[in-house]
């Protein structure tokens, strides 16, 4: 706490507020438009066009003769589409695969935009570095005034570029949303999912244009593909995805800032780049939404196959005692019994019989279980599943006898009243399974 | 083969000529403006100096990139057909945080950070917790290969970048050679990169040749691979580690950002003149090795020509070389299959237009030819009255046809026999259709259309054994009834319906 006060001290609410400001500015921007590159599978266009904008920086140099901003950013924008359409091109002329195709296209257009650059090295200063890591830390000496107000050129033109994607986003979601999951469904409904592809791609260029002043070319990409993703991990609908994505854009953005200050600071070296703590924070952001998403999360798809597999190893146990119990109703089972014949381990055994018993479902005495009556209610059921099931796979499914007793072992955990009621009606003419057991009813008749 | 390697080598050439040509049209001597650009033309001896590889210098440049070219073009063939070519992206950018911490570590224990080895093993364990990291965004989140790439690629450049902001403070810290890592600093390779790209390179090689038949089963068929029991997640791993060493010689030699196009471009193209992965690997190896020397040798002959770069463009020229003239899947070739294919349906139709019209009329029983109306076969198809004179013309010029009076045709002989096999294949199908597909008899006729053009003779002799139990040499009834109206000389066929409907 003291370290991080401490790095805080030097905080400038002039300069680190437009920094952040601008961060925020950048990073929603590229995330609303990363939604649709995420669910068209495009996420590596992103990294295509702002490595391939190199050569069209060039160019307007060479033609424009000077280092100003307009035409560096027509050129920029230009090379950036085009990027887009030869790797179109490429993929279906050439009939080469997606990936390949963009590899091709934008490493040289990349190494066509190094040479180019390098014969201007001479005699200006066009430094690869700057357009690469970003200089978000420069952003508020550049300014302009409006309306008497000293706001950062930056700022202002990532304000811009932000209204454009907000308003393409907002006024063509249906269109995007169809494009990007059917387009043949969008063609047929009469637009043209190849034009509002092309919008979508000019939009990309633009802002990874105007972009990669303050974050960087290549972290861009960052913002472009992890907030989205990490949306993604989070809801399965588009609206919410484009929401949480935006969020999570302006999380990265100003925790990036605040640790590029302070983290450097807990091993004794001054601030780094906020651009590259920005991509940081946006993958630990990723890492988390990937395991504890609600619905898709690593930890809670884990968790949920856990419990299920205890829920199933619960019902095996009493299932068992009831067969027990129905050969020679005064053996009581021991665990170590119970866990020879299920083949289970001792730790998660031993923890559901004393949850069993907490449930009043057994009842241990000196360690040998007996099961009560709601326990054998609840046993019956599943015994009856089980051999239900077992009729219908050898009456109806046809399987031979010798092969029914996994199936229907896998099938009584999840058959409820209703199905075993349908499965009765199958099998009203006989009370007895496959194997001679009896199949039990329903409710125990008094 | 051997042709395909003069091939190259002559179309390799093709940027020099380019060069050359634009070198002496935009030389004129402005001296020191701004704009000047011009890359003065090299003399003689400075062309003798690099092919002869007089210079020390040169030869290690070139034996190194060519070498490394190899080995990319042949590993890359592997990850291009198992449809991560832009695997070699995303690792190379994932290497950066491991050369930066690599550094800081080193320095920190007293040690000279810049080393070779010190820096390679950062990059090679950042590679491999890249590699790691994707296959468990692949294989445990629902995102798809694209999406963890880019996560990967940007989170890892990311905190490379922000090291790289703090290496620039350290007191003992040269920043500076860290950024050849980036850009790649290939003019200034001495005798024991050489050797390392060399020895890595060819170590690499080796493996993959040992592994041919695993590595190829599992980009073809990797269900198939793990049912014989190979395994398949070991070899996955292999095939990445690969990608991962290539990448990491190949950083010095043309830098983090280029180095990926070594290890798709060169494949890429191959995959345009062959269908067998032998021959791909083979011709992708050529082609890196290929680009490599070029492109290093331009760059030691122009001055200004940083030879990172040089070498990608070579490349690329040669897939566009490869992508326009490849055969057999480059674009030209293919639109001439495809012109030649159209050609024949055309003809086709033609034929059987002209012989349907013949039989409708009763005109086949004698063997006098006789003539058709254009006007009538012009009813016959949707074709244009143009395009059917065309087809007309050709057919006359292969001997198929004769002209009568200007406005008919009449068969030659060989029309009639050619005339007479298409129409009995195309019954034949017809007949196909109706019985074992159940087509009602009314649709077959289009069906038929489309797939009579492309019938193997095997299949033929096999529908006629299934269908008739006559000789081929009879040609069968229509097995539908034939809308060409008796004597409609004048276009008086109603539009709807057509006759060929």
């Amino acid at each position: 706490m003291n370290l991080l006060t401490e790095a805080l001290s030097q905080w400038n609410w002039y300069l680190d507020g437009w920094i952040i400001v601008a961060g925020i500015l950048c990073s929603v921007a590229t995330a609303l438009l990363g939604n649709f590159l995420v669910l068209r599978k495009m996420s590596m266009l992103g990294d295509a066009i702002t490595h391939a904008i190199l050569p069209g920086l060039a160019a307007a140099f060479f033609i424009s003769e000077s280092r100003s901003s307009l035409p560096m950013f027509v050129g920029a924008v230009i090379a950036g589409i085009l990027t887009a359409l030869f790797t179109e091109w490429i993929r279906g002329f050439g009939k080469v695969d997606e990936g390949a195709s963009m590899g091709v296209v934008f490493t040289s257009l990349f190494a066509l935009g190094l040479v180019m650059i390098v014969q201007a090295a001479d005699h200006v200063d066009l430094d690869p570095g700057c357009v690469l890591y970003g200089a978000i830390e420069l952003t508020p000496l550049d300014t302009v005034l409006i309306n008497g107000w000293e706001i950062p050129r930056v700022v202002v033109v990532l304000s811009i570029v932000l209204l454009i994607n907000l308003l393409f986003v907002v006024c063509f979601l249906k269109e995007l949303k169809l494009s990007s999951f059917d387009p043949a469904l969008a063609t047929t409904t009469g637009f043209n999912a190849t034009l509002i592809h092309y919008a979508l791609m000019t939009l990309v260029a633009i802002t990874a244009v105007a972009s990669f002043e303050t974050v960087g070319n290549i972290l861009v990409v960052a913002m472009f593909v992890v907030p989205p993703a990490a949306a993604y991990m989070l809801t399965d609908r588009l609206g919410r995805m484009i929401v949480l994505s935006v969020i999570l854009a302006i999380i990265a953005a100003v925790t990036g800032h605040i640790s590029a200050i302070t983290v450097p600071h807990w091993f004794g070296y001054g601030s780094t780049s906020t651009a590259g703590m920005m991509a940081v924070t946006a993958g630990l952001l990723f890492v988390l939404a990937a395991l504890f998403g609600p619905r898709h999360g690593i930890l809670i798809v884990f968790i949920r196959r856990q419990f299920l597999a205890w829920k199933i190893l619960a019902e095996d146990i009493i299932a068992l005692m009831y067969r027990i119990e129905e050969r020679d109703p005064d053996r009581k089972p021991d665990a170590r019994y119970l866990r020879e014949i299920l083949f289970s381990r001792a730790l998660p055994t031993g923890l559901l019989l004393r949850f069993l018993t907490n449930q009043g479902q057994i009842t241990g005495t000196n360690g040998y279980y007996r099961l009560t009556e709601t326990g054998r209610d609840q046993a019956r059921q599943l015994v009856r599943s089980h051999r239900l099931w077992e009729h219908y796979l050898v009456e109806h499914a046809g399987m031979s006898a010798e092969t029914i007793h996994r199936q229907a072992e896998r099938l009584e955990h999840f058959t409820d009243r209703q199905l075993r009621e349908k499965l009765n009606e199958d099998t009203i003419e006989t009370d007895q399974d496959p194997h001679g057991s009896p199949i039990p009813p329903e409710e125990q008749t008094p | 083969m051997r042709l395909f390697v003069m091939v190259f080598l002559l179309m390799s050439l093709c940027p020099f000529a380019a060069l050359c040509a634009a070198d002496s049209a935009g030389a004129p001597a402005s001296q020191k403006s701004i704009t000047d650009r011009s890359i003065s033309l090299p003399e003689w001896k400075d062309w003798k100096r690099v092919f002869f590889l007089e210079d020390y210098n040169t030869r290690i440049v070139i034996l190194g990139t060519t070498l490394l070219g190899m080995s990319a073009g042949m590993i890359g063939s592997f990850a291009l057909l198992r449809k991560r070519a832009l695997m070699g992206d995303a690792l190379s950018h994932a290497t950066l945080p491991g050369i930066a911490l690599a550094f800081i570590l080193a320095t920190s224990f007293g040690l000279n950070g810049k080393t070779l080895p010190v820096l390679l093993s950062g990059a090679a364990i950042s590679g491999l917790l890249g590699i790691a990291s994707i296959l468990l965004i692949r294989n445990l989140t629902r995102l798809k290969e694209d999406a963890a790439l880019g996560i990967v690629l940007s989170v890892f450049f990311g905190a490379g970048v922000a090291l790289l902001g703090i290496v620039q403070q350290m007191q003992t810290g040269h920043a500076a050679g860290l950024e050849s890592f980036i850009y790649g600093k290939t003019a200034s390779m001495v005798a024991s990169d050489a050797w390392l790209i060399g020895s890595a390179g060819l170590t690499c090689m080796l493996i993959s040749i040992c592994l041919y038949k695993e590595l190829t089963l599992l980009c073809f068929d990797e269900g198939f691979a793990h049912s014989r029991g190979f395994p398949v997640v070991l070899l996955d791993m292999i095939l990445m580690g690969l990608v991962v060493v290539v990448t990491i010689i190949g950083l010095q030699a043309v830098g983090l950002i280029l180095m990926i196009s070594l290890l798709v471009i060169p494949p890429a193209a191959a995959r345009f003149w062959t269908e067998k992965i032998f021959y791909l690997s083979l011709v992708a190896t050529i082609l890196g090795a290929l680009s490599g020397m070029i492109g290093s040798a331009m760059s030691a002959i122009f001055p200004n020509l940083p030879s990172g770069a040089m070498i990608v463009l070579v490349a690329t020229s040669m897939f566009l070389v490869s992508m326009i003239f490849g055969v057999p899947r480059g674009i030209l070739i293919r639109k001439l299959r495809r012109y030649q294919l159209n050609r024949k349906v055309d003809r086709q139709h033609l034929l059987r237009s002209i012989y349907e019209y013949l039989e409708a009329h009763h005109m086949l029983t004698d063997d006098t030819k006789h003539p058709v109306p254009i006007a009538d076969l012009y009813q016959m198809r949707s074709w244009s009255l143009a395009a059917l004179q065309n087809i007309i013309q050709r057919a006359r010029q292969e001997d198929l046809l004769q002209t009568v009076d200007g406005d008919q045709v009449r068969f030659t002989d060989l029309g009639l026999t050619e005339a007479a096999r298409i129409v009995h294949e195309h019954r034949l199908w017809e007949l196909y259709l109706i019985t074992y597909a159940d087509v009602a008899s009314s649709k077959v006729d289009r069906d038929a259309d489309a797939i009579e053009h492309v019938l193997e003779p095997e299949v033929i002799s096999e529908l006629e054994t299934l269908l008739t139990q006559q000789s081929s040499t009879e040609i069968l009834a229509s097995p539908h009834t034939l809308q060409i109206k008796p004597g409609n000389s004048d276009a008086s066929v109603p539009e709807s319906g057509g006759p060929d409907s």
